[in-house]
């Protein structure tokens, strides 16, 4: 097993254990944090394959998702805020205004 | 024996990092205090900046520390930090979908791991190994790439306005 490959294994799973961690947990900011996982999964293996290419393209999409997960923790952390502040609540089950 | 030891230090520490990187993530699973799962995932991401650093794009671990472990973790642990950390959540069980999404975790895994095993194309020769510098990185972001920036630039800009909007949307709501 050579380092690329043992890099995009671990690559994916990363990705499927950030998935998992947004299915199973209850928590909000738990599941936030779990989303930050998966990005961090992706990056790895952009990473990865742009080092094994010996292109920039990779680091270049790689800054894109660090621009992308800071705009999204900087919106989500406030809506997050709010929505304890109405419900009392970080559990995700207790946000069910949208059922039907 | 030692200078063996010494040539193949950064493969195993590679390895180490890759490891540590994977139990940290593991462990975000199973915590149940959200500041615990805080810091699973800061050991985790200082591993992968190992990791980036051993693969040679140093500039990717120094932002890959700066920006995620700096700016975007320290925001979630403000965020835990404000929020009642003895919420009911933090303690309860999994939710309902526990077993389905451990069944899908495990299907993935393995499509994903049997892919990148079976698939994985092959690098060209000689082009492993050969770092590319942040010269040449900043070179391509700021010609070829410019469009992307600029895109990136206004992405930040909804992003403060959208920020400003829920604020906005909560005094209202206070209000009425």
């Amino acid at each position: 097993m050579d380092k690329v490959q043992m890099l995009q294994v671990l690559a994916a799973s990363l990705f499927a254990l950030g998935l998992t961690g947004v299915i199973i947990r209850r928590n909000v900011l738990v599941m936030l944090m779990c989303m930050e996982l998966m990005l961090n999964g992706v990056n790895l293996s952009l990473v990865t394959f742009a080092h094994t290419m010996g292109s920039a393209v990779g680091a270049v999409l790689v800054f894109l998702i660090f621009v992308v997960a800071t705009a999204e923790i900087a919106i989500a952390i406030p809506i997050v805020l709010l929505l304890v502040r109405r419900k009392r609540s970080l559990d995700i089950e207790s946000y069910t205004d949208l059922k039907g | 024996m030692i200078r063996d030891f010494l040539a193949h230090l950064d493969t195993l520490l590679l390895w180490g990092f890759a490891a540590c990187a994977f139990v940290s993530a593991s462990l975000m699973l199973v915590l149940r205090q959200p500041m615990r799962v805080a810091l699973a995932l800061v050991s985790c991401m200082v591993f992968l900046g190992g990791v980036y650093g051993l693969l040679g794009v140093h500039f990717i671990a120094a932002f890959q520390v700066l920006i995620y472990v700096g700016a975007v973790m320290v925001f979630m642990v403000y965020a835990i930090m404000l929020l009642d950390p003895r919420d009911e959540s933090a303690t309860a069980k999994y939710s309902k979908l526990l077993w389905p999404g451990i069944i899908g975790f495990a299907l993935l895994a393995e499509a994903l791991a049997v892919g990148y095993w079976n698939d994985l194309p092959h690098a060209p020769r000689g082009a492993l190994g050969e770092p590319f510098d942040i010269a040449r990185f900043s070179t391509a972001f700021l010609t070829e790439y410019w469009l992307h920036f600029e895109l990136t630039s206004v992405l930040l800009l909804v992003a403060v306005v959208a920020a400003l909007a829920v604020i906005q949307e909560n005094r209202r709501h206070e209000r009425g």
